[in-house]
Order: structure tokens, then C-alpha cells, then sequence
């Protein structure tokens, strides 16, 4: 109980705060780590999604990056990017955004596999054309799906950007690896905290937008 | 006769085109799994311009397979589709499509927009702005007998029956002079059902335009087509004539089944108080000929 009273304690001293070391520059840090990975692999993965979703083609590749993603150990891809790139920020960014990837992927298909044949069959009678479709049926109809699959891609990032400082990156895994070697425990309590934190206003952010995607496509939940 | 009907409506209808079936295949490749299988075999018929066409069949005659090369959405193996004498295998698809109306069973209807944006759908992928798509739509409410407070609810929060008053709208918003439908009324109540098949027949002879109507009901057929073509399996042609020339001079058994001739309907009228019943061979009536009375 005592780590609990001192880690908030930790976290209330105004020394902690600012400076290039203190936690406005960890949480900045750890959430530009996000958003950038997140961002990367949104860029790669809708795209890609939509792409297999709309054509059917390349199905096997969903099943095969997702399963694959779940086997592989994070600290292991982002050790070996390191290894090749050197010590610095790009290599723990490519290991995050691999690590999104797939859910980005499985959300973005998954959204446009949902939607009923007949709609898209019907559509593409009235004279649509492929790019029509795509645009207006099922970008639209797939959203909530694509919204889900970035909520779990970002809160898995959130989490597992604490690696980035292993590597010598910052952000809040900073003060979990400091505080491990120092055997400072409310520090590293602290940077925990913080990092649930982040990841609870995430959530929040994306609980807000789905029900904004949600509001929109309440007609599809009455079927 | 059949030519007779055609005849008179297109005369109000100039523009209604005919369809012609040449020697249409289509084929399906298997997979590994499973084997080849021949939709449609070497069919060659023809649809004249202004009619109320209907193809009727049970599942496995290719008559949906036979409609969709129409506007497309199949592509023959071999044979051709024309329309008023042009090959439409050189057409644009897409453009194809949007001067054809297209009803199926499944409303199909958009569920992320509203009555009016799906009826407006056509319109608006031509190029025509809101306002004017819109009030174009209104009309076909009213064409199609559909309220206009209903414009603003999602697919979802409307009737099977008003679903498919909507895709008739929409069908029909782009002014087409053919009109395809794909057992269109199959999941609606009878009494809607009845209802709907009127407003066809209604709205094809105020429009003249071509309609072919797939259906596997030969109630249905009888009720709506001026020509009726009788499917056997892979689109073999079993019969084409009215429904009178059916009824007359089935073709073979086949026909005869089809038409529930062969099954000892046994329909004969009785009188009952002065009004002629009309009874099957349990003696149970199933309707009466107009005459006096209500």
C-alpha cells in the first residue's frame, strides 16, 4: 500500500514534471510513439484491407498476419529491428506499427466482409462503379469495424510503447526501466499508472467516436 | 395474341426496347472441390419491345441467370444479349446498368440512407444535383404509392412491402425504358404480394415500358405476364405463349405439371345464390366470377 501513497506522491512532485526528463516529455513522447505507429499502420493496413475486402482476394493473408502477430514476441522484433537499424526511434516505431498492423488489417476487412451480399450486389446493379461502391456502400457501412480495429491497435501500442526506452527511445517506459535498475519500485508504480492512464483516454476517445459511427448506422442494429 | 398485346402497347411506348437471348451459355468452372455447372445451355429467345415478359421456373432453371446477363451482372460463356439489335457485350457495364432497372428480392436497399437517397440513387450517380434528384423521387412516391413521410426512415424502419416499393422507386427513378425484377415480391405477405403485382402491372401500362419479371410462382405468371416463358432446367425452353395458350395447350407434361393440370385441380363452378363459385376438386372454393352482386 505504502508504493501505491509514494508512486502518486512520485507522480505530485512538481521536479518530476517538466524538464527533458519529466512527465510531460515521457507522456508527449509515448503518445507521438502512438499515434505515429498507429498512423503507419493505419496508412498500410486500410488500404490493404479494403483492398482484399472488396476484391475477396487474398483472404489468407488476414488469417495468416493476425495469427501470426499474436505468436510474435514483441521485445524480440523490436530487439531485432534494433539490431539492424541501430539504437534510436525508428526501430521500436517499425516494431510498434507491425505489431497494429494486423488489427488495423482485420478491422478495415472485417467491416466491409460484414455487409450483406444483396447490398453490394444491389448497388453494383444500379450502376455503380467499383470505386462508387467502395466509396459510398462500403466505406460508409464499414466504419464501425475499421473504428474497432483501430481501438485495439492503439491501446496494444499504448501498452507496449513502454519498450521503446529498452531501446533507448523514452517515452514512459523510461521511468519503468530506470526505476528497475535503480530499484526505485514508486517510480516505476508511477509510470505505470501513467501509462493506464493514457491508454483509459484512449479508450474513451474511441468509445466517443464509435458511438458517433454507431449513431449514424443505428438503422443497420434494428435488422 | 402475345404479338397482338405487344403490339398495341408499344405503340404508346416507342422507346421500349426488345431483348434477344442468341444461343446464350453460361458456365460456371468448378473448383477443386466441387464440379463445373451449366447455368444456362444454348438458349435463344426473344423479349418484345413493351411487354410484360415473365420467366418462370423452378430453382435450377437459370432464370435468374438468364436476367442478370441483361444488365451485366453475369457475362455470358458464349451466345449473346441484345438489346433492340445492339450486342450489349460492347457496351460500358456500368453505364449499361443505370439505363436498366433493377428489382430483386432482398430489397437491397442501402441501410445507411434514407427512402429518399436510395430512390434518388440513379439520378445522383448521373450527375443530378440533390434538390432536383430529390424532388424527382418524391414523384415516384407518389408513383409507386408510397407516402412522402416516409422519406426521412432508414430501410430498416420500414415495411417488407414499402422495402419494396422503394426498390421499385429506386428502379425506376433514371426514367428506364426496361425493367428488370428478380422474384421481386417472393418474401412478402400474400395480400401486400397481390397488392404489388397490381401497381406492376399498373405502372407498366402507364410507362410502356419493357418489363422482364422472374418469378418461380405460376400464379404469379399468370396473374402479371403477357408473354410467359416456361423454364425447364439450364434454361431449356419448355413452353412460351400467354397464359391463355399455356392453360389451352400445355406443350408436354412437363407444362402441364408445372401449371398444375396434371394434379387433378379439378375446377369446375357452382352456383350459390345466384353467383358462380368457382371450386376445386375437394369442393372447397377458391374464388368466384364476377358477376352480380358485391
Amino acid at each position: 500500500m505504502n508504493y501505491f501513497v509514494e508512486a502518486f506522491a512520485w507522480i505530485a512532485d512538481p521536479a518530476h514534471r517538466t524538464g527533458p526528463d519529466g512527465i510531460w516529455t515521457r507522456l508527449g513522447q509515448h503518445l507521438a510513439y502512438t499515434l505515429i505507429a498507429t498512423g503507419a499502420a493505419a496508412l498500410i493496413g486500410i488500404p490493404l484491407g479494403y483492398w482484399i475486402g472488396h476484391t475477396g482476394r487474398g483472404k489468407g493473408l488476414i488469417v495468416g498476419a493476425t495469427g501470426a502477430a499474436r505468436a510474435l514476441p514483441t521485445l524480440g522484433v523490436l530487439t531485432l529491428i534494433a539490431l539492424f537499424t541501430g539504437v534510436g526511434v525508428g526501430a521500436p516505431l517499425a516494431a510498434l506499427s507491425v505489431l497494429a498492423l494486423p488489427s488495423v488489417l482485420a478491422g478495415a476487412y472485417a467491416g466491409l466482409e460484414a455487409i450483406p451480399a444483396p447490398t453490394i450486389d444491389a448497388a453494383r446493379a444500379q450502376g455503380m462503379s467499383e470505386w462508387q461502391l467502395l466509396s459510398r456502400v462500403e466505406i460508409p457501412l464499414g466504419l464501425p469495424h475499421l473504428i474497432g480495429g483501430l481501438r485495439s491497435a492503439t491501446l496494444q501500442v499504448v501498452a507496449t510503447a513502454t519498450l521503446v526506452a529498452y531501446v533507448g527511445g523514452g517515452g514512459l517506459g523510461r521511468f519503468l526501466f530506470l526505476g528497475l535498475k535503480t530499484q526505485d519500485y514508486p517510480q516505476m508504480l508511477a509510470a505505470s499508472f501513467l501509462a493506464v492512464a493514457l491508454a483509459i483516454a484512449g479508450e474513451i476517445c474511441f468509445a466517443v467516436l464509435a458511438r458517433i459511427a454507431g449513431r449514424r448506422h443505428h438503422a443497420l442494429s434494428n435488422r | 395474341m402475345a404479338a397482338d398485346i405487344s403490339a398495341a402497347k408499344a405503340q404508346h411506348a416507342p422507346h421500349a426496347p426488345s431483348v434477344r437471348f442468341e444461343h446464350l451459355t453460361k458456365t460456371y468452372p468448378g473448383g477443386s472441390r466441387r464440379p463445373a455447372t451449366i447455368a444456362v445451355e444454348d438458349v435463344t429467345l426473344s423479349i418484345p419491345a413493351g411487354s410484360l415478359t415473365v420467366l418462370v421456373g423452378s430453382s435450377g432453371s437459370g432464370k435468374t441467370t438468364l436476367l442478370r446477363t441483361v444488365n451485366r451482372m453475369v457475362t455470358p460463356t458464349s451466345g449473346r444479349v441484345l438489346i433492340d439489335d445492339n450486342d450489349i457485350a460492347g457496351l460500358d457495364a456500368v453505364k449499361l446498368r443505370r439505363t436498366i432497372g433493377y428489382v430483386m428480392q432482398e430489397s437491397g436497399l442501402l441501410p445507411h440512407r434514407k427512402a429518399i437517397d436510395n430512390i434518388a440513387t440513379v439520378p445522383r450517380l448521373n450527375g443530378v444535383k440533390k434538390a432536383p434528384a430529390h424532388e424527382r423521387a418524391y414523384e415516384l412516391m407518389d408513383l409507386v404509392g408510397l407516402d412522402h413521410q416516409l422519406a426521412a426512415r432508414y430501410p430498416a424502419e420500414l415495411s417488407g412491402g414499402q422495402q419494396q416499393r422503394v426498390g421499385v422507386a429506386r428502379a425506376l427513378a433514371a426514367s428506364p425504358r426496361l425493367l428488370l425484377m428478380d422474384e421481386p415480391f417472393g418474401a412478402v405477405d400474400p395480400i401486400v404480394r397481390a397488392d404489388l403485382q397490381r401497381e406492376v402491372r399498373r405502372l407498366q401500362y402507364q410507362l410502356g415500358i419493357t418489363i422482364l419479371f422472374v418469378t418461380h410462382d405460376i400464379a404469379e405468371a399468370l396473374t402479371l405476364g403477357d408473354k410467359i416463358v416456361v423454364l425447364a432446367q439450364k434454361g431449356r425452353i419448355a413452353q412460351e405463349g400467354t397464359g391463355a395458350e399455356l392453360l389451352t395447350h400445355p406443350a408436354d407434361d412437363f407444362v402441364a405439371n408445372f401449371l398444375g393440370l396434371d394434379a387433378g385441380r379439378g375446377l369446375h363452378l357452382m352456383n350459390s345464390d345466384g353467383v358462380q363459385l368457382v371450386m376445386d376438386a375437394d369442393e372447397r372454393p377458391i374464388g368466384r366470377l364476377s358477376g352480380p352482386g358485391r
